[in-house]
């Protein structure tokens, strides 16, 4: 009696797991996985795929909270962040055999695989400017093609971005606009592009999403969620910014997996020329690691080119200048933007409406006012010098888990908050004052 | 649960009385505490706990309560607290203010509106994530529909969906159900002598539902406020969605859940949530201390019922219609979107499909199953340990007892991802059959049960509260034994506010995802809400996570119409026979 039971149960919790499937854990939409699925099965029909859709945060914490053996095979996922970290928990496999030799070694200056060889560029993607066409009709607005078309006046309130802390991606682009203009430069940028933006949205994909259904005008989205929309039918457009750079989406194997075997074959898979041309499917829209060459005129016509566009850029990526200043940089933007938006925004405002009304009436005294107003607003509360410093950096690289160092950068975070929030204040009250002398 | 039977054997029935009195504690409620504080301690404390016990430890693993004084020392910290606790509490004014009047309604009037409220008035708690948060914003938000016809036609916007007010504005919509729900099963119990009496003293009108009706439903209304406060205190979806990071929950979730970054700020923050939360319970339990709630009579419907006349009739209706048409308003965004093709920055999309519902029907229709089967089991959890909890808090003086109630509130304050990692690295080792449980769906559904008890909790305790001793002691005079007391007399006299917790529990677990995304280990074991997440994940995944999300709402609406049927039919049915039954 209790046998058949016991049976019954396990009829009913377990599916018949085959020898022969590779489970992949992925952040990655359906179409994408549906497509890869379909022709991996179909070229290997003893082994079946199953797609295991998890956020970035869940796969991770999925890999690590499960027993090796038990684990799934392969991640597969956009942010380079997710790899290191799985890597530094000893999460993945070396497994240099299943690179593809005709992949090149660097996008620009990017390395396409992990140096030490436990993840491999199996896409590329840039970022860029995504807008909806008919809120810029309704709205009056051009067409943005430059970072600096953002922060305009007349953007104020149409742009939307995500954080670098939410997502690494965003991580890589803000690097990139600090590495392309330099430190100050930099983030005097992004303080403005943030001040004109309607919100800081918490995923990465609520940007594109917002901007499809016309929620917001504009903002920085990563190119295939741009060109999917566009192919999807919405009314928006997508640009590749002069200051951009072209990062890979990795794939890698998981230790302690399941199917370690037949992992392998489907990361190969991935990086085959098959595999690659995959990627071109217009509802997927991402751009393949493999030279265009090697495609043979199967490349359609008018579709970026990475290579070119790493070219074209401004910028020479430093990924070691990015690792060592990483979370540097994420708690600086989250301190001063992300929750000091609505400040942000108010100073922002307050800057615009006094410079239209300076530049129909000028006054001198009104434009030093506004100079003043903008340099509190839009300098970045840790300077070039400081942020450069080895001990700052090691700071911020130590463990927060540790209280003495949680204490100094919680400490610190509440210095810059409290500091940002004071500028913010301050810049918009003398903007006012300027406002009020050109009345 | 364990029958009483020796207590009944042995003694008479008021030396019965007596013991219960002096004592407070049987055997069988002894084991019943026994099986709770296991399956809290289980599913709940046990792995919350291994995942809290980083905001006690240093890098090294030994206690500290360093990372709490950095809580408090931190003043986006204190901004974060004020702003929750304005949110949480003008949240549940206004959806006081909605629900009250709906309750009162539809219980003290007799039309034919009142199944509609019951009804279509719970179905915004069924909002999937992510899909609802699309559809309000294609409704309410900036270029929303109501703000393009409001700037089309009349040249004006309203921020609806910005800052803390738009947090307001949304949670209200969504959480007054547990304020109307808990409140209409309260104005029901009220013994309609009470009212008689005030009337005959001459009390009526705005006094009357004042000074005697509303007074009496105070457990409901209270039960249901709680939650809201709680609830709101406690969420984390639509502050996100809106953008508003300083609250207390966002705050946690963005530490929590930052990639390659373990910050212990993010489980000191869910300490201090879980601690505020119980102690806005502490204070609901304290306001209804001292105080008599109960009636003796039951079953005879409750306040006296009136005929509206037309004039007045066509004026509820009317009001009816244009409450509802604002709180489903997410809905008819939903159903919007789930037949639309393209839809952006227009007030209607361009143009109109089905091939959503037939995508959705072709690749999703096994989550529907799966979303009935763990939902319906974990509410039956719920509904049975929220029972058994309320029984021993009301009924016994088991030391401590209060407690179990705290403990399985705190559940409301615990992110959805941490109780996932906490199960993942508690069950590891435990096998069902053979197969890691952590393999298998019964996670899923336990991680539900858990979750969503703190809704069907407050329920069963506001019904309990309502019930006289008295009827369960002339039941044990007449020689029943506690079990069959508890069977034949508690249970079903509770049996309305056992069905809101049911319903409650179901609904909420059935668009349940921040536990569901991380325990969901095969995808012929996801549930709906993983399956609109996924659907949603991608441009062109809107329109069938819309559809699904339409099916997962039309789904759970049936669910609770015919719960309602069911107890109604059986209630009318058992009810003179119940009366003949204690009498004799």
């Amino acid at each position: 009696m209790f046998r058949s039971f016991a049976l019954v149960t396990l009829l009913a919790f377990t599916v018949p797991s085959f020898a022969g499937t590779v489970t992949v854990i992925t952040s990655f939409p359906k179409e994408l996985t549906a497509a890869y699925k379909a022709a991996f099965e179909k070229r290997h029909p003893d082994i079946k795929l199953e797609i295991l859709n998890k956020s970035t945060v869940a796969s991770i914490a999925f890999v690590r909270e499960t027993a090796a053996g038990q684990r799934p095979d392969v991640f597969w996922a956009s942010a380079p962040d997710a790899f290191e970290v799985l890597k530094r928990d000893r999460l993945l496999e070396k497994a240099a055999d299943v690179v593809n030799p005709k992949v090149p070694a660097k996008i620009g200056n990017y390395p396409i695989n992990d140096p030490e060889g436990f993840y491999f560029g199996q896409a590329l993607a840039g970022y860029g400017i995504m807008a909806n066409t008919r809120y810029m009709k309704a709205n009056k607005l051009e067409m943005p093609k430059e970072w600096t078309d953002l922060l305009k006046p007349q953007w104020f309130g149409h742009v939307a971005m995500t954080a670098p802390s939410r997502s690494g991606t965003m991580h890589l682009t803000v690097e990139t606009i600090l590495q392309g203009e330099g430190w100050d430069r930099g983030w005097n940028q992004i303080l403005q592009m943030a001040g004109n933006s309607a919100q800081i949205t918490e995923r990465s994909f609520g940007v594109p999403d917002g901007i499809n259904n016309g929620q917001f005008g504009a903002g920085p989205v990563i190119d295939f969620f741009g060109l999917a929309g566009k192919y999807s039918g919405f009314p928006v457009e997508f640009v590749y910014p002069q200051v951009t750079s072209i990062v890979p989406a990795n794939i890698a194997l998981v230790a302690g997996a399941k199917n370690a075997a037949e992992a392998r074959t489907f990361v190969r898979f991935a990086l085959s020329q098959e595999g690659q041309e995959i990627l071109l499917d217009p509802k997927i829209s991402r751009l393949p690691v493999l030279d265009y060459k090697a495609f043979g005129g199967r490349i359609p016509a008018g579709y970026p080119d990475p290579a070119a566009i790493a070219k074209r850029s401004k910028v020479q990526f430093n990924a070691d200048l990015s690792e060592s200043r990483y979370s540097l940089v994420q708690s600086i933007f989250d301190q001063t933007i992300t929750f000091r938006l609505k400040e942000l925004q108010a100073a922002t405002r307050a800057i615009h409406d006094a410079e239209a009304k300076n530049a129909a009436k000028k006054n001198p005294q009104a434009a030093e006012l506004l100079r003043q107003a903008r340099e509190l607003a839009f300098t970045p509360v840790v300077s070039a010098q400081i942020a450069d410093s080895a001990e700052f950096q090691k700071l911020f690289a130590s463990n927060k888990k540790e209280v003495e160092v949680a204490k100094r950068i919680t400490g610190l975070e509440e210095t810059w908050n409290s500091k940002a929030r004071a500028n913010y204040e301050k810049a918009a009250e003398l903007a006012r004052k300027a406002a009020a002398l050109l009345a | 649960m364990a029958t009483t039977a020796t207590d009944v054997a042995h003694t008479g029935g008021s030396m019965l009385a007596a013991l219960r009195r002096s004592w407070g504690v049987s055997p069988g409620s002894l084991l019943v505490a026994a099986a709770v504080i296991a399956f809290l301690a289980a599913f709940l404390l046990y792995p919350v706990g291994t995942v809290f016990v980083t905001a006690f430890a240093d890098a090294d693993g030994s206690f500290t309560l360093g990372h709490f004084a950095s809580f408090f020392t931190t003043s986006l910290m204190r901004e974060s607290f004020g702003n929750s606790l304005y949110v949480a509490l003008v949240s549940v004014a206004i959806a006081s203010l909605i629900a009250v009047p709906l309750a009162y309604l539809t219980v003290r009037f007799e039309f034919r509106g009142a199944i509609l409220i019951q009804t279509l008035g719970v179905l915004p708690l069924i909002m999937p994530p992510f899909v609802g948060a699309v559809a309000m914003t294609l409704i309410w938000g900036r270029s929303g529909t109501v703000n393009l016809l409001l700037d089309e036609h009349l040249g004006f916007t309203v921020p609806f969906m910005q800052g803390l007010n738009g947090v307001i504005f949304v949670e209200s919509l969504h959480y007054f159900p547990f304020i109307l729900m808990n409140l209409i099963v309260a104005l029901r119990n009220i013994d309609s002598a009470m009212e008689e009496a005030a009337l005959n003293l001459g009390c009526r009108g705005w006094r009357l539902f004042r000074r005697v009706v509303f007074p009496l439903a105070l457990p409901g209304y209270l039960a249901g406020a709680a939650l809201v406060f709680i609830k709101v205190f406690d969420d984390l979806g639509t502050p996100l969605v809106l953008g508003q990071t300083n609250l207390l929950a966002p705050q946690a979730y963005l530490r929590i859940t930052q990639v390659g970054l373990e910050d212990p700020m993010g489980y000191v923050i869910s300490v201090i949530m879980i601690a505020f939360s119980i102690l806005a319970l502490w204070l609901s339990v304290r306001v209804m201390k001292g105080r008599d709630f109960t009636t003796v009579q039951k079953g005879a419907g409750g306040l006296s019922r009136r005929r509206l006349s037309r004039g007045e009739s066509v004026l509820a209706y009317a009001a009816i219609v244009l409450v509802l048409l604002v709180v489903l308003s997410p809905h008819l965004g939903l159903l919007v979107l789930s037949l639309a093709q393209i839809w952006s920055f227009a007030p209607l999309p361009d143009a109109w499909t089905l091939t959503h519902y037939a995508t959705v029907f072709a690749d999703s229709g096994f989550m529907i199953r799966n979303t009935l089967l763990y939902c319906g089991l974990a509410a039956l959890i719920d509904v049975a340990i929220g029972t058994a909890i309320a029984y021993l808090i009301l009924r016994t003086r088991l030391p401590g007892r209060q407690w179990l109630d705290f403990a399985a509130s705190a559940a409301i304050a615990v992110p959805g991802i941490v109780l996932a990692i906490g199960y993942l690295r508690t069950f590891q080792p435990v096998q069902v059959a053979g197969v890691p449980v952590t393999q298998t769906w019964i996670l899923i559904m336990i991680a539900y049960a858990v979750r969503r008890l703190p809704y069907a909790l407050r329920s069963c305790m506001a019904a309990l509260q309502q019930i006289n001793i008295s009827l369960e002691e002339a039941a044990e005079m007449l020689g029943a034994s506690g079990w069959r007391t508890v069977r034949r007399i508690v249970i079903p006299l509770m049996a309305g506010g056992i069905l809101a917790g049911f319903v409650s529990s179901f609904i909420t677990a059935a668009v349940e995802l921040s536990a569901t995304i991380l325990l969901v280990v095969r995808e012929s074991q996801a549930p709906m809400s993983y399956g609109i997440y996924l659907y949603m994940q991608s441009v062109s995944g809107r329109g069938p996570g819309a559809a699904l999300g339409v099916l997962a709402v039309a789904l759970v609406a049936l669910g609770t119409y015919l719960s309602h049927r069911v107890v109604e039919r059986a209630q009318a049915a058992n009810a003179p026979a119940r009366a003949a039954e204690v009498v004799r």
